[in-house]
Parts: C-alpha cells; sequence; structure tokens
C-alpha cells in the first residue's frame, strides 16, 4: 500500500467516523446481541445471530457503501485533481468504508458478549467463527457496492440495483436453488449444486457457521447439500477460498472501471 | 504551456467536443467562454485527467495526459461546484491537500483576504456555497502551481471575494505563471483576460487575443463580439 492510500485512508476514516450512520449501525447490532443474551443466555443468542449476520451485515454494507462512493464524488474530484493516481484513491476509499464497518460489527456483537460472558468455553469459538464471517460479508458487500456504484451513474438506480442484489442473495437465491432442485430431481446434482453454492456469498458464509455449528439441516437447503460434499474436512477452506475471491473479484472489477472512469 | 490537438468527447449522444485544438500560452490569462453545455468543463476535465478524450490529445509543459498523474504538481485547480467530505473541517481538508502533496510551505493568503480564518475549524457541510467556493480557490492557490485552472470561480462568489480573486489571478500571472478559467460574465473575461477561447457547441469558434476578437468583429464589448461569432 502506498503512503498516498494510507493518508487518504486516514482523513477518510476521520470521515466516516464522524457520520451517524456508523454509531447507529454499532448501536443496533449491539442493542439486539444485548437483548438476545438477556433472553436466552450465549448458545442461543450465537445461533440467532447466525441469522442476522447474514441478513442485516450484507444490507448495510451494500447500502452504506454504495451511498459513500456516491457521496464522495466531488470530493474523489478534488484528490485527483492532486497528484493522486486513481488506484491509490480507490484503495484508501475501499478501506476507509470496508474497515470502519467491520470494526463497528465487531464492536456491536463483541462487547456484549464481552459483558455477559459465554456460558460454555465452546461458545468463544463459535463467537469467534460469527465475527470472523461477519468482518467476511463485510467486506464482499462492501466490494460489491463499489462495483455498482462504480459503474452506474445515477445514485437512484444504483442503489436499485444494490437493494436487488441483496435480495437476490439473501433471499431470492435459495428459493431457485430449491426450484432447481424440484425440477431436476432425477438428475444427479452434486456438482451443479456446488457451483450454485460457490455463486452466492451468504450462502457461503451460512455454510461456514453451520459447518461450526453443526446445525446443516437447519438453515437452507445449499447448505445441507454442502455438508455432505465436503464433510468437516474440505468445508471450511473451500468455503474461505470462495469468499475471497467474493472480495477481490469484485473489487478488481470496481478497481478497473474506476480507473477508466469519467469523472 | 498547453497544447490540445483535434480533441474530442462524446457522452451518449451529445458531442461534447469535436475536434478542438487550442495553445494556451504561459505568463497569460486565458478565459475559455461559450453557452451552458458548450463544453468548457469538459475541455478543463480533460486537461486534469478527470476525463478521457475519445480522440485527440492534450500536452501541458510537454507531457501528455495519458493517466499518469505525476503532471498535476504543477496544477492548481479549483472546482465549480465545491464538495468536500462533509464531516471533515476546512482546515482539515487543507492539511490533507498539503499532505497528498507533500508540500510543507502553502500559501493560504487567500484564507485571510476571503475572511475565511474563522470558518476553518467548522464542518464543511455547515458552510454556504460561498463559503465552500472560497475554500475551493484557497486550495487551487496554496502550492503556487505554475498552471493554475478554476472553473467558473466567481460563479459563489460576493463582489468583495470576487475582486479579491481577480487580483489574485492578475498577481499569479505578473509572476509569470498561467491561469486559465471557464466564465459566462463577458465583462469579467474582458476585464481579466488575455486571451479567450470561444467554444460553442463542442467547436472552437475564436482563439486569441481579446482585442484582436474585438477587432475582428467591429464592436465594441467582448459580450457582443462573442454574439457576432454565435450568430455566424
Amino acid at each position: 500500500m502506498t503512503a498516498t492510500t494510507l493518508l487518504i485512508l486516514r482523513y477518510e476514516l476521520r470521515n466516516v467516523l464522524r457520520g451517524r450512520w456508523l454509531v447507529a449501525y454499532t448501536v443496533l447490532l449491539a442493542g439486539l446481541a444485548e437483548a438476545l443474551l438477556r433472553s436466552g443466555g450465549s448458545g442461543r443468542a450465537l445461533l440467532a445471530l447466525v441469522n442476522l449476520v447474514l441478513l442485516v451485515v450484507p444490507l448495510v454494507s451494500v447500502v452504506f457503501g454504495a451511498l459513500y462512493l456516491y457521496a464522495s464524488r466531488e470530493f474523489n474530484e478534488l484528490l485527483l485533481s492532486q497528484p493522486v493516481g486513481r488506484p491509490a484513491l480507490f484503495r484508501g476509499l475501499y478501506l476507509g468504508v470496508a474497515l470502519p464497518l467491520a470494526a463497528a460489527f465487531v464492536a456491536g456483537i463483541g462487547l456484549p458478549f464481552l459483558w455477559h460472558g459465554v456460558e460454555e468455553p465452546a461458545h468463544v469459538r463459535t463467537l469467534a467463527l460469527v465475527v470472523a464471517v461477519g468482518v467476511g460479508l463485510t467486506a464482499v458487500f462492501v466490494a460489491l457496492a463499489f462495483l455498482v456504484a462504480v459503474r452506474v451513474e445515477d445514485r437512484a438506480r444504483g442503489l436499485g440495483v444494490v437493494m436487488l442484489l441483496w435480495l437476490a442473495f439473501a433471499v431470492i437465491y435459495d428459493g431457485m436453488v430449491l426450484a432447481v432442485v424440484s425440477a431436476f430431481a432425477q438428475w444427479p446434482l452434486e456438482r451443479p449444486m456446488l457451483a450454485l453454492m460457490l455463486m452466492n456469498p451468504i450462502d457461503l458464509a451460512r455454510v461456514l457457521l453451520l459447518l461450526e455449528l453443526d446445525l446443516s439441516a437447519m438453515l437452507g437447503y445449499t447448505g445441507a447439500v454442502f455438508r455432505r460434499f465436503f464433510g468437516g474436512t474440505w468445508g471450511a477452506p473451500v468455503a474461505v477460498l470462495a469468499m475471497l475471491a467474493w472480495v477481490s473479484l469484485p473489487l478488481a472489477l470496481a478497481a478497473r472501471a474506476f480507473r477508466r472512469k469519467d469523472f | 504551456m498547453i497544447e490540445i490537438a483535434g480533441l474530442a468527447k462524446r457522452y451518449g449522444a451529445v458531442q461534447v467536443l469535436a475536434d478542438v485544438s487550442l495553445s494556451v500560452r504561459s505568463g497569460r490569462i486565458t478565459a475559455i467562454v461559450g453557452p451552458n453545455g458548450s463544453g468548457k468543463t469538459t475541455l478543463l476535465k480533460i486537461l486534469l485527467g478527470l476525463v478521457r478524450p475519445d480522440a485527440g490529445t492534450a500536452a501541458i509543459n510537454g507531457a501528455t495526459v495519458n493517466g499518469d498523474w505525476r503532471y498535476r504538481s504543477a496544477l492548481g485547480y479549483g472546482a465549480q461546484v465545491a464538495r468536500f467530505p462533509d464531516n471533515l473541517t476546512g482546515r482539515e481538508v487543507l492539511a490533507m491537500l498539503g499532505a497528498v502533496r507533500g508540500a510543507s510551505d502553502t500559501d493560504l493568503a487567500l484564507v485571510a483576504a476571503f475572511g475565511l480564518e474563522r470558518y476553518l475549524d467548522q464542518r464543511v457541510h455547515t458552510l454556504s456555497t460561498g463559503m465552500r467556493q472560497k475554500l475551493a480557490v484557497v486550495t487551487a492557490f496554496m502550492f503556487r502551481a505554475p498552471l493554475i485552472i478554476l472553473d467558473e470561480p466567481t460563479a459563489g462568489l460576493d463582489p468583495v471575494a470576487s475582486g479579491v480573486l481577480k487580483a489574485r489571478l492578475r498577481a499569479t500571472r505578473d509572476e509569470g505563471r498561467t491561469v486559465v478559467f471557464t466564465s459566462h460574465v463577458m465583462a469579467e473575461v474582458e476585464e481579466l483576460a488575455d486571451d479567450v477561447a470561444v467554444l460553442m457547441d463542442g467547436g472552437l469558434r475564436y482563439a486569441g487575443p481579446v482585442d484582436a476578437l474585438r477587432h475582428q468583429t467591429g464592436v465594441a464589448t467582448l459580450e457582443q463580439a462573442v454574439a457576432e461569432l454565435m450568430r455566424a
């Protein structure tokens, strides 16, 4: 990372951290985690948090990421009229959004658990995984938001696209997978199913968490198939690699579009 | 100082610039004028590397604008719509730009001249449009760049600030530096500019000294002269 990126990042962080959005996000997560811990203890709270992480984190990341990039247009113009390269600015912008969002998530989920403690030592490991997956999803969905916001000029349309993306990954996808499965019930679906799973970062995150919680049958058909394929040995590494691809691929495409864009 | 050759740019169906060639001489004030949508801002943005032309080249001090960013250290720019990160203060914006440029010695004389000092610790989004415009002008001059580029610099300024800016532009020219600005206030162009470039519908209608344009069209004021060009 160049010195310029770090410098831009420093001021970006300052700008983002002073906004109300981030505080609201932290308070919301902390409130939910606190309520869950009070009503059911750490075991049940973690289970409920899995669903929360899979839905709320992608939504907030994708919307905040897009809003932020649209709001920084004129600022980008100002910085790009200085002796600053576009890749350096792009890296600064991405980290300036993804890092504080991830930190807000970690603080929001982590602080209530730190306060109340856990019932069983094993829950610490699970909590760490929930936090890691949430951070991963933040990185993925900020990257997707940047890809959309760089390519779609119109802010309203861009926000529409990112909401649709979220809806597709979080809700519609599993329905489609089920439809495919029932339509092709006569066929061996193992390989296509695997491909389908890798194509949805939220499903990937779900698989990671379910492998840990040993609850593969509970959330979605895709998770169950994934477990059957990979058992305990290969599931995690493959899912982690796929998750990394889900960050780097949209980010590389967005960076390329950012380099070629007219401001 | 600036050599533009065969520049063309199209946004969708609109041909914003079509085969524009222009030389800007150093040590002079050059105004780019023309009606709204005539391509003035696009031309400046191509010089800044913010917009990529479909065809043609622009070179500043012999360096072709082609994606490398280093040439911009010779350049100070003030945008037309001055927006900064909302939650930073004016002072932080200036500090950030100073750090990005690696400049330890910045020229902030305009801060005092604009009466901006007592607003510098406010977050930028609480400043009025005029105050933000002043801040943008400050950022254009603060690095003593050999080339100053301003897009509609007086549009949001009160008469006092506008006078301060004009004096500063002349002083900059008298130091041997180069100024390029856009405007559609012809009286202001007449008052300030040595050279003028008239853009219309993406094409260059005239480029040269202000006096020569008046002489060529045979009218008394620049406003009339430009109107003559537009009718032709």
